[in-house]
């Protein structure tokens, strides 16, 4: 199993990885708009990146997508819930730190949920790579504010559900 | 939302009650057996004072409750409470694990196209 160890510490959760491959290869699942949108959404709803400007200051823009590739929205209406990250610091390839939250289309920060920082970290090892990811959040409101990005608010965890029961209906 | 059973504010009060070192280790110990503040108090190098108002906040947070016990007042874990904030950090913790668990499916095929 790739995760080694997971932490949790009063304000920051942090997760450490290792992969079989080199920094190189893991760097490019975070610069590579098509490979992040692989891994950052929950299964079958990818990240579609509408923009990935990976250099500092740059941003980048994505909203969620059902399996037949629509948006899918936070709060139920047919408005698409975008979100974003914008770079804080790149170190190539060993080094990262990204400010992640919901915004409009433009990538600006919308509603009064705060935006959270993440820091990557990469570093070589005798059989590939070790990575690890620090989450920093300041109250439980902003923990689940991030949840709400990973998840879109448990809109589409309900979704699925519905789907499984009435798929039971039929 | 992910917090259903307690508002926003609650938890809140959750985790700040759970940013200090000192009130950490009073929920853990209480968890391992019931005990009153002149008990908890003997394992710190701080006043009696200063740990009966770290159970004050743990009261507040919901985290520990007094009950009376003979002549002592015991401080008791709430369970229902400490099991909400650690289920709001598995959920954040299972989403990285799925992340992850992608990532490493990704590097596995490029390898395989490299080969």
């Amino acid at each position: 199993m790739p995760v080694i160890d997971t932490q949790r510490h009063d304000d920051a959760f942090t997760v450490v990885a290792e992969f079989a491959a080199p920094v190189e290869r893991v760097w490019q699942l975070w610069e590579d708009p098509r490979k992040v949108e692989r891994w950052w959404g929950p299964p079958g709803y990818p990240a579609r990146f509408v923009r990935h400007d990976f250099t500092v200051p740059g941003k980048s823009i994505y909203y969620m997508a059902s399996e037949d590739g629509t948006p899918a929205s936070a709060d139920g209406t047919d408005a698409t819930s975008y979100a974003a990250w914008s770079f804080v610091s790149i170190q190539a390839p060993t080094a990262l730190e990204i400010d992640n939250g919901f915004s409009d289309e433009a990538g600006e920060p919308v509603g009064d949920y705060p935006w959270n920082r993440f820091s990557v970290r990469l570093e070589p090892t005798v059989s590939g790579t070790r990575m690890t990811v620090r989450t920093s959040f300041e109250t439980a409101e902003e923990l689940e504010q991030m949840l709400g990005l990973g998840m879109l608010d448990g809109f589409l965890a309900a979704l699925t559900q519905t789907d499984a029961i009435l798929a039971e209906r039929t | 939302m992910v917090v259903d059973t307690l508002s926003d504010i609650e938890v809140d009060r959750i985790f700040q009650a759970l940013a200090d070192a000192t009130r950490r280790d009073i929920v853990r110990r209480v968890i391992e057996r019931e005990q009153n503040v002149s008990d908890l108090a003997e394992r710190y190098a701080m006043s009696f004072a200063a740990v009966q108002k770290h159970v004050a906040v743990l009261q507040r947070s919901g985290l520990v409750a007094k009950r009376r016990h003979g002549r002592e007042q015991l401080v008791r874990p709430l369970v229902g409470t400490i099991e909400r904030a650690r289920e709001l950090l598995d959920e954040y913790e299972a989403l990285w694990r799925g992340r992850i668990d992608r990532m490493d499916t990704i590097l596995g095929e490029a390898e395989e196209e490299g080969a």
